[in-house]
């Protein structure tokens, strides 16, 4: 006989979402090739990669707005071909566009939105309320949503994706379009969200945004997921502690180029900048001195998930 | 049932906000139409049509025509807005609604606004003295009946196309030869048999002769289970057409 509190433990450790060999196709176009992936509850976890990696066709199936060509997906548990409705009721959506009513006041766009998920009115008034004072969208609960700012536009979508008090909130590149303050506002939110508890799922090509944000990130390509990992454990594999970026005069740069070899983990000659992966910054600006070598401009930095993005999807635009 | 009804009342809460002008337009044009041809025509049409005077013969057809006008106008631009524009029905689809509460809620709305802008009329029409039964009242669940033969196709039309140039054609060929060929006018039987074909084909016209037997208070020239039976035929038809586009746009 099995042992009845093993199983209810066993149940609640289950991931959130839960996804082995996923895959999605359009026709002979295969967006998501094969993917796994665990999100544990609680956890901010960010789908990292270029235009075209497969991020917004993952999101799409884990919303259960899109059914998986193949492979295996559980969300809360659930299977999303059979319980798609049932899944959606605990699921909170931020997609790319905004799909707000623009004639409709702020105020009621919550409300309305809130009816979809069979909460009851009074309820429905009250939360959107808090969710308004939340976002910090008070004050134009009765304006039209038409004449927002892209980035007041961008929280009353986050606001109405939390109408529901869902467990996961999906967010398909919250902040992209965003100018900066706007972007830092929406991260204060969301992470005042991650530390009340509330699981987050996001895209971004921003890497500053997944160190931020995320707990835990896969970096996508081509539809496969290329690395996986924290921020700061994806930087420590597949980067250096520090980056030497030297600008030179233009016609030097080659010239230069050949007396750096040996330097560094790994040089990288763009066609403005050579960077140098290293361990230490000083050091190498030292040995620079050494080889009497003297850039018009030197920059010592930390190293970023950037550097682990471009080094893993390359520097080729992807449009 | 709960999650198609909340869609309405989406819808309606957006109408509370333009209600005055989109009335004002769905019956100020038949009401100048009564008048202009009513008033007008009927002067010269000294004899009537079936024994009774024109303008009390020319207005069921009106009213009937005004459904068609309001369930096509309502189902056309704002069905390819709600996909290509505002995208609404994607952040409803990402809700725990269904495809078809999504759909039905919306058509919903639809014959709401064809129900309520034939009773505006059916109340001014009255005012004119222009009913002769009781019966009128049933043009009130004809117009919802016509309505949703008309709007469940055009929901499926303005959900596959991507480009609001297609709707003035839907308009140029589908609704105007069907608004002169009805019977709203004049009777189809002074057509030459193919055009009257074109009456018998499409939805109106079978709105308009229930229409004008519930007005007039006269059996109408066909069967009403026969009328019935052909634009719920329509009707459901049209609805998986429309169906089967929104799962292809929403489910992807």
């Amino acid at each position: 006989m099995s042992d009845p509190f093993t199983r209810v433990g066993h149940v609640s450790e289950e991931p959130l979402i839960h996804a082995r060999g996923l895959v999605k196709r359009f026709g002979e176009f295969t967006a998501v090739d094969g993917i796994d992936v665990d999100v544990q509850r609680g956890e901010a976890f960010g789908f990292l990669g270029p235009n075209g990696a497969g991020k917004s066709s993952t999101m799409r199936m884990v919303g259960c707005v899109s059914p998986p060509t193949a492979g295996l997906l559980r969300i809360l548990g659930k299977d999303p071909r059979h319980d798609g409705p049932a899944i959606r009721a605990r699921l909170g959506v931020c997609p790319q566009l905004d799909n707000l009513d623009l004639e409709l006041a702020v105020r009621e766009n919550l409300t309305t939105y809130a009816r979809f998920f069979g909460i009851p009115r009074k309820v429905a008034r009250r939360r959107a309320e808090e969710l308004l004072d939340f976002v910090q969208l008070a004050e134009r609960a009765d304006s039209k949503v038409e004449p927002l700012s892209g980035g007041m536009k961008r929280r009353l979508t986050i606001a109405r994706a939390l109408i529901n008090e869902p467990e996961i909130v999906l967010l398909d590149e919250p902040t992209t379009g965003l100018d900066p303050q706007a972007r830092h506002l929406v991260w204060e939110r969301l992470f005042r969200l991650k530390q009340q508890g509330v699981t987050l799922v996001l895209t971004t090509h921003y890497m500053d945004e997944a160190e931020q944000l995320c707990d835990r990130l896969v970096v996508m390509d081509g539809g496969k997921i290329v690395a996986e990992g924290s921020p700061q454990a994806l930087i420590e594999r597949y980067s250096t502690r520090e980056v030497v970026e030297l600008r030179f005069h233009a016609e030097a740069q080659d010239v230069f180029a050949d007396k750096l070899a040996g330097m560094g983990q790994r040089i990288e000659v763009l066609p403005d900048r050579i960077l140098l992966y290293v361990a230490d910054g000083d050091d190498a600006v030292a040995e620079l001195q050494r080889r009497a070598l003297h850039p018009a401009s030197v920059l010592v930095r930390r190293s970023s998930l950037e550097d682990v993005f471009l080094h893993l999807t390359g520097r080729t635009l992807v449009d | 049932m709960a999650p198609t009804l909340s869609v309405l009342e989406y819808h309606l809460a957006g109408y509370r906000r333009t209600w005055r002008a989109s009335a004002l337009s769905s019956f100020v044009l038949p009401l100048l139409t009564m008048l202009g041809f009513g008033v007008g025509v009927g002067a010269y049409v000294t004899g009537g049509v079936d024994g009774v005077p024109y303008l009390d013969w020319m207005v069921p057809g009106l009213i009937a025509s005004t459904a068609v006008q309001v369930a096509m106008g309502d189902s056309s631009w704002p069905v390819l807005g709600n996909f290509a524009w505002m995208k609404i029905y994607y952040g409803q689809a990402a809700a725990p609604l269904r495809v078809s509460d999504i759909l039905d809620g919306h058509l919903a709305f639809v014959v709401f606004r064809t129900v309520s802008s034939c009773g505006a009329f059916l109340v001014i029409a009255t005012a004119f003295g222009t009913m002769h039964s009781w019966w009128a009242l049933a043009t009130l669940p004809v117009a919802a009946l016509l309505g949703l033969a008309v709007a469940a196709p055009t929901f499926a039309y303005s959900a596959t196309i991507t480009s609001d140039s297609y709707l003035a054609i839907l308009f140029r060929v589908g609704m105007i030869p069907m608004s002169l060929f009805s019977g709203v006018f004049f009777p189809v039987e002074s057509l030459p048999s193919p055009l009257r074909w074109i009456a018998y084909v499409l939805p109106l016209w079978h709105g308009v002769d229930l229409s004008r037997a519930a007005t007039l208070g006269v059996p109408p020239a066909w069967s009403v289970t026969g009328h019935v039976l052909y634009l719920a035929a329509w009707a459901a038809a049209g609805w998986l057409l429309a169906y089967r586009q929104f799962v292809r746009r929403l489910v992807v």
